[in-house]
């Protein structure tokens, strides 16, 4: 029916849809486009500084010579098992959570007060300045900080501990700060998705004697799925982003031995300080591919959802 | 029938210990989001020498003293808040009326590549933009725009998440008979967009806006890679602070210029938590 009448009025003025599109097209292909192909194109040469910044090699045309020593260095391995792990050390608790909060917040027997508030409060680390925050909790667990003297006047810990000089420390840091950021996020999107469930099934299984416990995870746990896997798909693309967290806790060097260096830091170290743009487009090139395989996961709920 | 019911429900726990164990948690799980940002105002309110005595529950009266330490210190932070305070309000600005352009393009009228931008649009919505980073700062350099704003605002015309977000709002709130009133009274399509759309728009594109902000406020990323000097924004600074000697500072005012970066998002976000919180719930995109 739409359809219809847009074809029977709207016709002439259909030109304007391209008008209107032109600030969004150059735009997108000045300033994304253009620079994609671009980086694609350096992925292909040899090209970085040698002897300190002063000699520069390159460009040489190496087909795709970049992208096999970057496969054969472990280097590039361990940073994304680092990225990786410091993604799932943050998510696992954070999805727990929200769900846990997220079916309190939408059981309409517990009848929760002050729900506007909490969600408020939860969702605010959510747009703090990452880099900022960071650096406050450096500056709370350093060795002479706050938390430290809290910790040794509870007589929790015997001596003061260094948090930014130990493996678990650091990584723990970054998994929490992620955990704190990103939680009250995923419980408001669940939230919006358990409302949708049907409540007479809720009724129904209440009325056949199931208990809260069994609801969660036979009835809204099963109707969640669509929605959880989008959660995660799009929570492991900004995953494989992570890169002001611990660039800033860990001053650039990604912790103790490199340790939660992230793979975004590793790029961000070839385009700014060792100017190897032949690899910083090869990794750049490979986070492209996968983020963009997943980002398919992605439109494809989003169309769904358009229906 | 209902005896039955609450038989049954005893099995598990009983509402009221549910409810207890949620307010709990709920208390919990707030008081660890809160709990970074009450130090840190208090810690910004203390001398350095007490502030090496340990933690305190209640604020000082240092706060002034440390807040004119910092603005005769050695960081910018002030040109550094007008820095980014003027790149995320023109983003913010762009990034809304241009995304609602280019919603409107797709939603109101009906042209062959029509469904082929609305779907291109979509699939590119999640790549990042750090994988484009190296070619674009090479083309910044190419172009002479190192250390300038514009590559900063500009591209925040081409929103592919706030796009989809007015395109979804438009589908519900946008009436086309509207528009076409608007055509037989011989309003211009532009006239008709700024006019009618734009202020129908005005819910969704405050709490945009509001997002738009926030991420380019924040946005550490591709600044460092661009901007030095005077024209460094507040993350920058904040990076900078991170490499600096910062132990041998003092403290109160190191505390003072964390507090600079975080506080008016959380000020701004106290007045308008309501259609944030309500913005995300809609939306359900915001990787």
């Amino acid at each position: 029916m739409k359809q219809k009448v847009k074809r029977g009025k709207v016709v002439s003025f259909n030109k304007w849809g391209y008008i209107f599109l032109i600030p969004f097209v150059v735009v997108y292909v000045t300033f994304q486009l253009i620079p994609l192909f671009r980086t694609i194109y350096n992925s292909l040469f040899e090209n970085y500084m040698a002897n300190g910044g002063l000699v520069q090699v390159g460009p040489n045309w190496v087909g795709l010579k970049n992208y096999s020593s970057m496969f054969k260095n472990p280097d590039l391995w361990k940073y994304l098992g680092n990225t990786m792990l410091l993604w799932i050390m943050g998510f696992v608790p954070q999805i727990a959570m929200s769900l846990l909060l997220g079916a309190w917040f939408s059981d309409p027997s517990l009848r929760l007060k002050g729900t506007r508030f909490f969600k408020t409060v939860i969702y605010l680390p959510n747009l703090i300045m990452a880099s900022a925050f960071s650096m406050l909790f450096v500056v709370l667990f350093a060795v002479g900080g706050p938390i430290n003297s809290v910790l040794v006047n509870l007589k929790i810990l015997s001596a003061p501990f260094d948090f930014m000089n130990s493996i678990w420390g650091v990584r723990g840091l970054v998994a929490g700060m992620n955990f704190l950021m990103w939680f009250g996020n995923t419980t408001i999107l669940l939230m919006a998705g358990m409302m949708g469930i049907d409540t007479n099934l809720y009724e129904a299984a209440e009325v056949d004697g199931a208990t809260s416990t069994q609801i969660f995870f036979r009835i809204t746990l099963p109707l969640l799925r669509p929605i959880l896997i989008y959660v995660m798909i799009t929570s492991l693309i900004g995953g494989l982003q992570m890169f002001d967290v611990p660039q800033i806790l860990t001053n650039k060097k990604g912790g103790p031995l490199e340790t939660s260096m992230t793979l975004i830091m590793l790029l961000n170290r070839h385009i700014g300080i060792s100017k190897n743009y032949g690899m910083a487009g090869a990794l750049s090139v490979i986070l492209f591919i996968v983020t963009g395989a997943l980002s398919l996961v992605v439109f494809r709920f989003n169309t769904k959802t358009e229906k | 029938m209902r005896s039955e019911v609450a038989q049954k429900n005893e099995k598990g726990l009983g509402v009221g210990t549910r409810r207890v164990i949620a307010y709990t948690v709920l208390i919990i799980v707030s008081f660890l989001c809160l709990f970074w940002f009450y130090v840190l105002f208090i810690n910004a309110t203390r001398s350095n020498g007490d502030l090496n005595k340990g933690f305190r529950i209640l604020p000082s009266t240092y706060l002034l003293k440390n807040w004119t330490g910092v603005l005769n210190g050695t960081q910018p932070i002030i040109r550094g808040m007008f820095n980014s305070l003027f790149v995320a309000v023109c983003s913010a600005v762009l990034c809304t009326y241009f995304s609602t352009m280019t919603a409107y393009a797709i939603h109101a009228y009906d042209f062959k590549l029509k469904k082929f931008m609305f779907t291109f649009i979509l699939m590119v919505m999640m790549i990042p933009t750090q994988v484009t980073a190296l070619g674009f700062v090479q083309q910044l350099r190419d172009w002479k725009l190192m250390n300038s704003f514009i590559p900063l605002i500009v591209p925040a015309i081409a929103a592919p998440v706030t796009f989809f977000y007015m395109k979804q709002y438009m589908e519900s709130n946008l009436p086309l008979a509207l528009v076409e009133a608007a055509r037989i009274d011989g309003s211009g399509e532009f006239r008709t967009f700024n006019t009618i759309v734009l202020p129908l728009m005005k819910p969704a594109i405050s709490v945009q806006a509001i997002f738009t902000f926030v991420s380019s406020w924040n946005n550490y990323f591709t600044p460092a890679l661009i901007l030095k000097e005077k024209k460094r924004t507040l993350p920058i600074l904040i990076a900078e602070l991170r490499s600096a000697d910062w132990l041998k500072f003092d403290m109160g005012q190191v505390y003072v210029t964390i507090a600079f970066s975080i506080f008016p998002v959380i000020l701004v976000y106290l007045f308008l938590s309501k259609f944030i919180v309500e913005g995300v719930t809609a939306g359900g995109v915001k990787g």
